[in-house]
């Protein structure tokens, strides 16, 4: 079995939630993967590529084809991000054959952290442990583009201690949207605090999701209502001891 | 034209309209689910495959399409007029009423005929038109425009209905829902046996027999079609589709996606006017086949997906925006995800098109399209010619600048560790101005990691 395995963590980890990276290295460690972290990796380019920026998102995407050329599994800790990489870089280099051949020949390499856990390292019970009331938000891009569904709830059930409760419309945006959040933060809002009632019916204390970005729009919005739960990314449910 | 911001947020902040549009949709969203279930419809997902398949083959080919339906309908011994705008169509109704001596006429409901403010135009010049479905009256009463493209009236309560109809018809204040209907009941059947036309929309076009197809639930279309001595539908060109059998594939779809129905109540086949050996059905039938703007859409392949739509409504029964603001915030008739493809694209895209930045790109829309429309493709499409004619009307301000930053620190990895180290990617020293502001305005904002990935990586894994 081949235990090298490259870690891309996104921009938003490595700058506000660092530690979900350091929990995915934890749990690949503790499965016995070497963990190899590229410097030179930035972004994935979604930010700009959603917001209609093409050619400033076809630079990020040539840059990240070149940091992670010699990469033979990649392993990204959200959904979105995933999903850029393994069907909107081939938009991107549309016109390029060269580049567009080099996406395509990526896009097997990359797997979402959930995923990998599932489907590459076949592993359910990574020997977690994480005591309370836990609830799963279907980031929308983990879901509708990478069809991502069952497998995070199945990790979570293989945590000892922990609860699951399912939210109503759990399938149901965040509000988060990129730059959506900002340019209607007034509907984007809405739609966190309709979401937020889901969580709240379910009477969890912690909502799980593989997305960072969707936690930051909900940790913010339940913050600004004073309501007792906290977001946390499925890798450090997974590495909680 | 700006988002109406304003408008938007006095949407949000209206808990009974909230709870009407929640009510209705999510309605809706319950029905359809029953119905496009594994268990219910087990080839469900092969059907949207096919709808797509020959709604792309005939867009694709609709040329030849448009010509064999003409000559189908003309055999049945009706007329078909190709308009090129709203108004071409207005003239044409005003025209022929004017030779027939006609001054009402009766109307099913039609998007399309939303779309090119039909009534007012007639209005205008002293023609009536009456809408005949009943949530299509209730708002022509209330003089307001359908808030969705199946059930126009759903913002408005059973209360909001009963005080429409007491100002407007001088009833006494009814709020039990049949008796409502009883009310509009007895207005409109005398007009139908008033009327000198009947306009109608039509679902599709079936090109290899010159029929047209129109599904409804109460009645009123086939009333509208058949009473009065003439029948005119007006269409997009885009409804045509190849052959009968088709409709075994749409007609399934159809009534499931818009309201959870396997079929609608009633599903008329019109082929032209009343024969010899015939006992009822108009003397003329007309076909209106509109342009107004659907040509501009064939050339780009992932745009033009846009005229595949048979307008059920799903999308905007799911969108999570729509829900939010509510149908009279969409600039056009056509509201929801639809309405935010289609609007840019009859109307053109300027710097200032907002619809198809008012998405999270969410996907939901796309998820229950029954033709499988790639709505957040399109819109991402959208969006960059959008950046575009901002750029060449140097309106992009500081946004432009700003993605270009980005990527040039993100393609800089000496830098963006620098400014990294420095926390000041995502938090700049500035205070919450700009895109902060507007993030602080709904969410507390995230407390600045102390150090990022990469600087935690480093100071673990020493270089070697």
């Amino acid at each position: 079995m081949n235990t090298r395995v490259s870690l891309f963590v996104t921009c938003i980890v490595d700058q506000v939630f660092p530690q979900v990276g350091i929990a995915i290295t934890e749990v690949l460690e503790r499965l016995g993967y070497q963990v190899h972290f590229p410097k030179a990796q930035t972004c994935c380019g979604q930010p700009a590529f959603n917001s209609g920026y093409s050619d400033e998102a076809r630079k990020i995407a040539r840059h990240f084809l070149e940091v992670f050329r010699d990469s033979e599994t990649i392993i990204v800790p959200s959904g979105s991000c995933t999903s850029m990489i393994v069907h909107h870089f081939a938009d991107l280099f549309e016109h390029e054959p060269k580049l567009l051949a080099e996406a395509h020949a990526l896009e097997p390499r990359v797997w979402e952290f959930s995923r990998f856990l599932l489907e590459v390292a076949q592993v359910e019970d990574v020997g977690a442990r994480f005591d309370g009331v836990v609830t799963y938000h279907d980031s929308c891009h983990a879901l509708r583009e990478l069809h991502i569904h069952s497998g995070p709830r199945k990790l979570l059930a293989k945590v000892r201690g922990l609860t699951f409760a399912e939210m109503g419309a759990a399938e149901e945006c965040c509000g988060f949207g990129g730059t959506f959040s900002i340019k209607f933060p007034e509907v984007s809002g809405a739609m966190a605090r309709t979401k937020i009632d889901s969580i709240q019916k379910t009477g969890a204390s912690t909502v799980v999701s593989i997305d960072s970005s969707c936690l930051m729009q909900l940790q913010g919005v339940i913050d600004r209502a004073g309501l007792p739960i906290r977001t946390m990314h499925l890798a450090e449910v997974l590495a909680s001891q | 034209m700006n988002a109406p911001e304003a408008d938007i947020q006095q949407a949000i902040d209206d808990p009974r309209l909230q709870l009407a549009i929640y009510t209705a949709t999510g309605r809706l969203i319950d029905h359809r689910a029953n119905v496009v279930s594994a268990e219910a419809l087990p080839h469900y997902q092969d059907l949207r495959s096919e709808a797509h398949a020959i709604k792309k083959h005939t867009i694709e080919n609709l040329d030849y399409y448009l010509e064999q339906l003409e000559s189908n309908v003309i055999a049945h011994g009706g007329k078909v007029v190709y308009c090129r705008t709203g108004q071409e169509a207005a003239d044409f109704v005003l025209d022929l009423a004017k030779k027939r001596g006609v001054h009402m006429l009766v109307k099913s409901k039609s998007m399309t005929s939303e779309e090119i403010h039909f009534n007012e135009r007639l209005e205008e010049h002293q023609l009536e038109a009456v809408e005949t479905d009943l949530g299509e009256y209730i708002l022509q009463l209330a003089h307001q425009r359908p808030y969705h493209i199946v059930a126009p009236a759903l913002h408005l309560t059973r209360y909001d209905v009963a005080d429409v109809f007491t100002k407007e018809l001088g009833v006494e204040n009814e709020v039990v829902i049949e008796k409502q209907t009883k009310i509009a009941r007895n207005v409109l059947r005398r007009k139908f046996l008033d009327a000198g036309i009947g306009v109608s929309g039509a679902n599709f076009l079936i090109a290899d027999s010159g029929a047209i197809v129109v599904v409804e639930n109460e009645g009123n279309a086939r009333l509208s079609t058949s009473v009065p001595k003439i029948h005119i539908a007006i269409a997009g060109i885009e409804k045509a589709i190849p052959r009968a059998q088709d409709l075994a594939v749409f007609l399934n779809l159809l009534g499931r996606s818009a309201t959870g129905q396997p079929l609608t109540v009633y599903t008329s086949f019109l082929s032209g006017p009343r024969r010899e050996n015939e006992i009822d059905g108009p003397d003329e039938f007309y076909l209106l086949l509109l342009d107004n703007g659907r040509t501009k859409l064939l050339a780009d392949p992932v745009k033009r997906q846009s005229l595949y739509c048979i307008r059920c409504g799903a999308c905007l029964n799911h969108c999570p925006v729509y829900r939010k603001i509510g149908g009279h915030n969409y600039p056009w008739v056509y509201s929801g995800p639809i309405g935010a493809i289609i609007t840019p694209q009859f109307h053109g895209v300027t710097s200032d098109t907002w619809l198809p930045f008012a998405s999270s790109l969410c996907g939901a829309c796309a998820e229950v399209c029954p033709v499988k429309i790639e709505i957040p493709k399109v819109l991402l499409k959208l969006r960059e010619e959008v950046t575009e004619a901002r750029r060449k009307s140097d309106s992009d301000g500081l946004e432009r600048f700003a993605f270009q930053l980005f990527a040039w620190i993100a393609t800089h990895p000496k830098i963006y560790l620098l400014l990294a180290s420095l926390g000041s990617i995502f938090f700049p020293l500035t205070p919450k101005i700009g895109p902060l502001k507007k993030w602080a305005s709904q969410r507390t904002l995230p407390e600045p990691a102390k150090q990022s990935f990469h600087q935690w990586w480093a100071a673990r894994r020493p270089k070697s």
